[in-house]
């Protein structure tokens, strides 16, 4: 509320607070006193009641009642009191089209001030007014804007476009001022309104592609070699932030050979060196995109980038490390050997923020190996007597998560009984959760855990999850631990306080177990547990109280074969993200997907993605397989890309599926370990899987394929996740363009894509993405090659009003690309034939 | 591209506010305050500087006291965005001299101005404050720097490395000295933060320094700048990525790990003679900012040690000894010790005829303070202080207390070695000889000594 208090110290006519309606009804009276005065001076008086307007307007006050007073007074040459006047015009104008009118007169006269400064503060003001009704009087000074002798107001009116594009697209459209923007982009000597031009051009391309080829042809076009180099030969004289853009931009831009990959890495080193952060992360991320395919390369790159990363996060204010450390966290956890010497740079600072600290740790767990992981665990092990409790927590987690990801791990767990000795409730309860899972992997150190678990009191663990944990081993060692027994009956007696769902199902499986063991001791408390179980208002507790009642009445041995089978360990635990949703997020670096860990599409509207983002187009489109008839064999493709970079945890996957063969582990996930990851597979997959099972169900085979040239033999079963085959989509260049001309009977077939997408699937031709309308469809295909897993990709425009089909094809390997390409136009002009 | 700028004040006031896109509604700025005020998620206190609250991301970066605020729906680059907010207080600071609530308040149109020309339709146009000196034509009402209250060492993290000694830090760009003429001047600050981690027998366990070499020049008609560094300073490691100390021990050659500079940096004679050549623009910024993890001689040597005296009673020992040369003096400096939760009294020792020593022990937090005016190189100061528990004491009290964590400032010294060799300035005419201040800072960033 202070900048009224301070404007009233200094305006000598009328000290006031700002309360409300009578100040703003005082204001409209002086600025009609003022209006028509041209007394010497009046500007000065002027400017005060304005910045006493405009400080209302910032704290909230609706000062929109002054409208037509604040209009008449702006007939001034102050250029102060015109930019005053133009914000207050812009705040307001939206909520009160009827008086935006009044301003549209000035503001088209200042458009055509001397003064290049007012020309484009005028422009700009008149952009801003965001009134549907009022874009006929935008067009003309817009048009005159791009055309100006002045950069300054160029660069006002291309984003004045922008602006008008997106009150009214149509407008902006039939202007053709797409197309002069174009112009001006590829001849402005000034940089900032050609990198205005593009960030407009992309906007509005990306806006109408989805209902325009033109502009979707337009919007690729930005992705061709000369325009690409355009930016690239001058980038340096763009500003900092517009060279970000430039750099986005260069990214998506697919190079034709690998000589090309080199001359544009070398021509961008030098911007690592920027001390603009978010210049060197948009370079880091052409740099990843454009090595994807070459493993060496792709290796040196982390190699070269790891330095400027780790000053960047050095350099700056914790906001802005914290940016930065998010990415450098993605990289290390994408391939953690390249950084295992660097371990010391992920210490933890004592006065770092604890958003700073936490990406540390992680970074620190996940690059532990022989070499450092004693030094790594010492220096985790200072971080758990920290003051800071959430941090001492998370060390804790990362020294267990250490051990389980190691093979030696003696003196990990000699260090984790240690914690126990601090006698620090928050400190025993995780170490308890994390001997547990210890236990689950490294029983044969039950020995040493068990005999110190078992001093501990009960008392002194209130968490759940502690608590759990606990009472499982103690059902688990029952013949261990001497008081086993009794320290359970002792819990049991408190059933009734205890609120956690999940202890009380613990502790009816743990008192099973330890009577199986020790049925004398147990028996008692056995069966205060059953009748408390089936009493419980929970319907799980109730349900496994009653049904490990029955197996007992059924008979022990039995149950003891159910409730306690011999068990494998545990090899790997399940990680929690799923490696298609790590390469998403990895698709999306230097955005928010990296920070918050997660790929735009869970977090962000599909309008705000961004501009080229591939899966916007697929995602417009309806995958091909929703409908029933049109059967595509696809599924989730088990990459075998065991490379180091680009497969990040697969090898650990596959060994944890193939643990699952036991039923009980299993089990043990999901009583202790928490929730299961949610995986999120794509729709379209799990409709395809879902399809080819009722298929087989029914003994329905696929139709056989039709005989191909020799040339070329297809796989008929052929699959690809969509993941995969955006990213393929985007890494590969493409192979061949070609038009095709459909017969008339094809035309006719093809009212709906449906037909068209059977018709290529029976011949090992098949469908991922289909989308548009009569007359213009778009599909996209894929082919393998039956004797090895080389894919085809197929991008295919139809025009049915002029017969034409526009073809793109790109090939894993393009040698073959030309017989792919003849194999699929002879099976597409024989659409419709029969 | 953001939708919303706001800055916020402490309590959750807003002092600028500008909307760019309108597709984030009026209430953000509330939305806002109240999440980060009231965080509680992952079990965590504070909030990050970036969260998502359906569907709007909102940024912020903490600036004296300050929260400068961007708001989108689009999956923007999180570091430019980080950039975008530090940059607009820098040239905000560049033009109202002095960057604080007040001086924000009493200059919100300047403000507005500045972030119309700053941001279009939420795209960044330019953040240099020369070329925006052409679109500013409110003067700036400059507030007493005496006003503002002094910022104590911790806040000296809360803006990064921007704080900067002297008197240019409150002179604004544009406006004119009292004299009328302005005084054609430029600073060179080489600003080290240093980072040591002592084990509990004072061996060095790491040590990092993050220097930066920032100008603020208010010379007219932008002539070309030469800055020299040392001869011997080499960058990068050899390829080699490994941490490891010892290699260039006694060559006594300054080695950078690695380093980065700002835009209108020309390295062109860089291999040659280690020569930086710029054209410096008004207003502040980092010429260069660099990594050293060679080993260095720490400003100071702290020990820090507790041990049982009696049934619940402790002693504590801290020792500081400061080990650069008597010509340089360290100033605010700050020991701090968290002691063990249990500790219901503390009574101290402070050594006889200690001058600007004061120590405290704050029960709230269960913290040992020591805080010292000055310390003269080569100095050594050592505190007593008893503790008294209100239970017994289990077992270990190193794992109860501690680590020990340092503050200071200490001016004209560098740990680097890292120097400006000379500032050589383009000369317009003979009479032509600005004032040329080359000044060096160390400072405490993570200081830490275990028990």
């Amino acid at each position: 509320m202070a900048p009224p208090a301070y404007q009233s110290q200094r305006s000598s006519s009328s000290p006031s607070q700002p309360s409300g309606k009578s100040e703003v009804s005082d204001l409209r009276l002086q600025l009609r006193q003022l209006a028509g005065s041209r007394a010497p001076g009046v500007d000065d008086s002027k400017r005060e009641l304005y910045k006493k307007v405009i400080s209302y307007m910032t704290i909230g006050i609706d000062v929109s009642s002054v409208f037509s007073e604040m209009v008449m007074c702006s007939a001034t040459s102050d250029i102060v009191l015109k930019k005053m006047c133009y914000l207050y015009v812009g705040n307001y104008a939206k909520s009160n089209p009827d008086i935006a009118l009044l301003t549209i007169n000035f503001l088209q006269r200042d458009c055509k001030d001397q003064d290049p400064m007012i020309r484009g503060l005028a422009l700009r003001s008149l952009c801003s007014l965001r009134v549907p009704n009022l874009v006929e009087y935008l067009v003309g000074p817009l048009g005159s804007g791009l055309k100006d002798g002045s950069s300054y107001v160029r660069m006002v009116a291309v984003m004045g476009i922008l602006k008008l594009y997106h009150i009214s697209a149509n407008t902006c459209i039939d202007a053709d001022f797409p197309a002069t923007l174009k112009h001006l982009m590829l001849n402005d000597p000034e940089t900032q309104v050609v990198a205005n031009c593009l960030l407009a051009l992309q906007e509005i391309w990306s806006g109408e592609a989805s209902s325009s080829e033109e502009a979707s042809r337009e919007r690729d076009s930005l992705l061709r070699k000369p325009l690409i180099y355009y930016f690239l030969n001058r980038i340096r004289e763009f500003g900092e932030f517009a060279q970000c853009l430039v750099l986005e931009l260069v990214a998506k831009y697919v190079p034709s050979d690998n000589s090309e990959v080199f001359d544009i890495m070398n021509l961008l080193e030098d911007r690592l060196q920027h001390a603009n952060g978010a210049v060197v992360l948009a370079t880091i991320k052409v740099f990843m995109q454009l090595t994807l395919s070459m493993t060496d390369v792709h290796q040196q790159v982390y190699e070269r980038i790891k330095a400027p990363l780790i000053t960047l996060a050095n350099t700056g204010s914790h906001e802005q490390s914290y940016a930065v450390l998010s990415h450098l966290h993605l990289l290390v956890m994408r391939a953690p050997m390249l950084f295992s010497s660097d371990y010391k740079h992920f210490y933890c600072h004592y006065n770092e923020p604890s958003y700073v600290k936490k990406l540390k740790l992680e970074m620190l767990t996940a690059v532990a190996n022989e070499d450092n992981t004693y030094e790594i665990v010492t220096e985790l092990c200072e971080y758990v007597a920290n003051v800071d409790i959430p941090i001492a927590r998370e060390s804790i987690r990362a020294v267990g998560k250490i051990a389980l990801q190691q093979y030696d791990v003696n003196a990990i767990v000699d260090r984790l009984l240690q914690f126990l000795e601090m006698e620090k409730d928050y400190v025993t309860a995780e170490t308890l959760v994390l001997i547990k899972d210890l236990l689950r992997k490294y029983p044969q150190w039950s020995h040493d855990c068990i005999a110190v678990v078992g001093s501990i009191s009960s008392n002194n663990v209130q968490e759940p999850k502690a608590k759990a944990a606990l009472i499982w081993m103690l059902g688990e060692y029952a013949q261990d631990v001497a008081d086993a027994p009794y320290i359970l009956e002792s819990m049991i007696e408190n059933w009734e306080e205890e609120d956690s769902a999940e202890v009380r199902l613990h502790l009816l499986t743990a008192s099973m177990k330890c009577f199986f063991r020790r049925p004398p001791e147990t028996q008692k408390a056995l069966g205060t547990v059953l009748a408390a179980g089936i009493a419980d208002f929970h319907q799980d507790v109730h349900d496994r109280a009653l049904m490990y009642y029955r197996l007992l009445q059924q008979s022990p041995s039995i149950a003891e074969k159910v409730v306690n089978p011999p068990k494998q360990d545990v090899s790997v635990f399940a990680d929690t993200q799923s490696n298609e949703i790590k390469d998403r997020i990895f698709d999306e670096f230097n955005s928010l997907s990296v920070v918050y860990q997660k790929p735009s599409f869970m977090f962000t509207d599909k309008e705000h993605r961004g501009p080229f983002e591939f899966s916007d187009e697929l995602g417009n489109l309806s995958i091909g397989s929703e409908s029933a008839n049109s059967v595509v064999p696809a599924q989730i493709v088990d990459a075998n890309d065991k490379d180091l970079l680009l497969s990040t945890t697969e090898k650990e996957d596959s060994r944890a599926s193939s643990n699952n063969g036991d039923g009980y582990g299993a089990s043990l996930i999901d009583a202790s370990s928490g929730p299961l990851v949610a995986v999120d597979t794509q729709p379209a997959v799990q409709a395809a899987q879902a399809s080819m099972a009722i298929d087989d169900l029914l003994g329905l085979g696929i139709t056989a394929p039709a005989p191909l040239p020799p040339s070329l033999k297809l796989n008929a079963k052929a699959v690809i996740d969509p993941g995969t085959f955006q990213q393929k989509w985007r890494q590969l260049p493409v192979c061949l363009t070609q038009e095709i001309q459909m017969t008339s009977q094809g035309v006719a077939a093809l009212t709906t894509p449906q037909p068209l997408i059977q018709h290529m699937q029976g011949n090992s031709i098949h469908c991922i993405a289909s989308g548009g309308q009569s007359p213009n469809f778009k599909l996209f295909f894929f082919a393998q090659k039956a004797e090895d897993t080389s894919t085809f990709l197929v991008e295919c425009v139809i025009n049915k009003s002029s017969s034409k089909a526009q073809i793109k094809i790109k090939a894993d390997d393009q040698s073959t690309s030309n017989a792919f390409s003849e194999s699929f136009q002879s099976v597409f002009s024989k659409f419709g034939m029969s | 591209m953001i939708s919303q700028f706001f800055v916020l004040s402490q309590r959750g006031d807003n002092i600028v506010f500008r909307d760019y896109r309108g597709d984030v509604q009026k209430g953000s700025t509330e939305i806002f305050f109240r999440k980060v005020k009231f965080w509680k998620e992952d079990g965590e206190e504070e909030a990050p500087p970036v969260f998502n609250v359906d569907g709007v991301n909102y940024f912020h970066v903490k600036i004296v006291g300050l929260l400068f605020v961007a708001t989108t729906r689009a999956n923007v680059s999180p570091s430019l965005i980080m950039e975008l907010l530090q940059r607009i207080s820098r040239v905000t600071k560049d033009y109202l001299g002095i960057l604080s609530e007040e001086s924000l308040r009493r200059n919100f149109v300047l403000v507005y101005e500045l972030l119309d020309e700053v941001i279009d339709f939420g795209y960044v146009q330019t953040t240099s404050t020369e070329v925006l000196k052409s679109y500013i034509f409110n003067e700036p009402i400059v507030v007493d720097a005496a006003r503002v209250p002094a910022l104590g060492p911790a806040s000296l993290f809360m803006q990064g490395n921007k704080r900067m000694p002297g008197t240019a830090v409150t002179k604004s760009v544009v406006a004119n000295e009292p004299g009328g003429r302005k005084r054609e001047e430029i600073f060179v600050d080489i600003i080290e933060k240093i980072s040591v981690t002592f084990s509990s027998s004072g061996y060095i366990l790491t040590s990092e320094i993050d220097g930066t070499i920032q100008m603020k020049s208010y010379l007219t008609g932008n002539p070309e700048i030469k800055l020299a560094l040392n001869e011997d300073v080499t960058i990068g490691r050899g390829g080699s990525s490994a941490y490891g100390y010892g290699s260039s021990v006694g060559s006594g050659a300054v080695i950078l790990d690695d380093c980065n500079f700002h835009e209108s940096v020309h390295l062109d004679n860089f291999d040659l003679d280690r020569t930086l050549s710029l054209v410096p623009s008004d207003g502040e910024f980092s010429v260069m900012n660099y990594r050293m993890t060679q080993e260095f001689k720490p400003p100071f040597r702290v020990t820090a040690l507790i041990e049982e005296a009696g049934a619940l009673k402790a002693e504590v020992i801290i020792k500081i000894r400061a080990e650069f040369p008597s010509s340089a003096t360290a100033n605010t400096i700050l020991v701090q010790m968290p002691l063990p939760s249990y500790t219901s009294r503390v009574s101290f020792d402070v050594e006889p005829g200690a001058v600007g020593q004061l120590a405290d022990f704050k029960e709230a937090n269960k913290r040992l303070e020591w805080s010292l005016k000055k310390i003269v190189g080569g100095a050594e100061h050592t505190l007593r202080a008893k503790l008294t528990f209100s239970q017994e004491t289990h077992g270990n009290l190193t794992k109860e207390a501690g680590p020990v964590s340092m503050n200071f400032t200490i001016p004209m010294y560098n740990a680097s070695r890292l120097q400006v060799k000379y500032l050589q300035i383009a000369k317009k005419s003979k009479t032509y000889n600005p004032y040329r201040w080359v000044r060096y800072v160390t400072q405490a960033n993570s200081y830490v000594a275990r028990m």
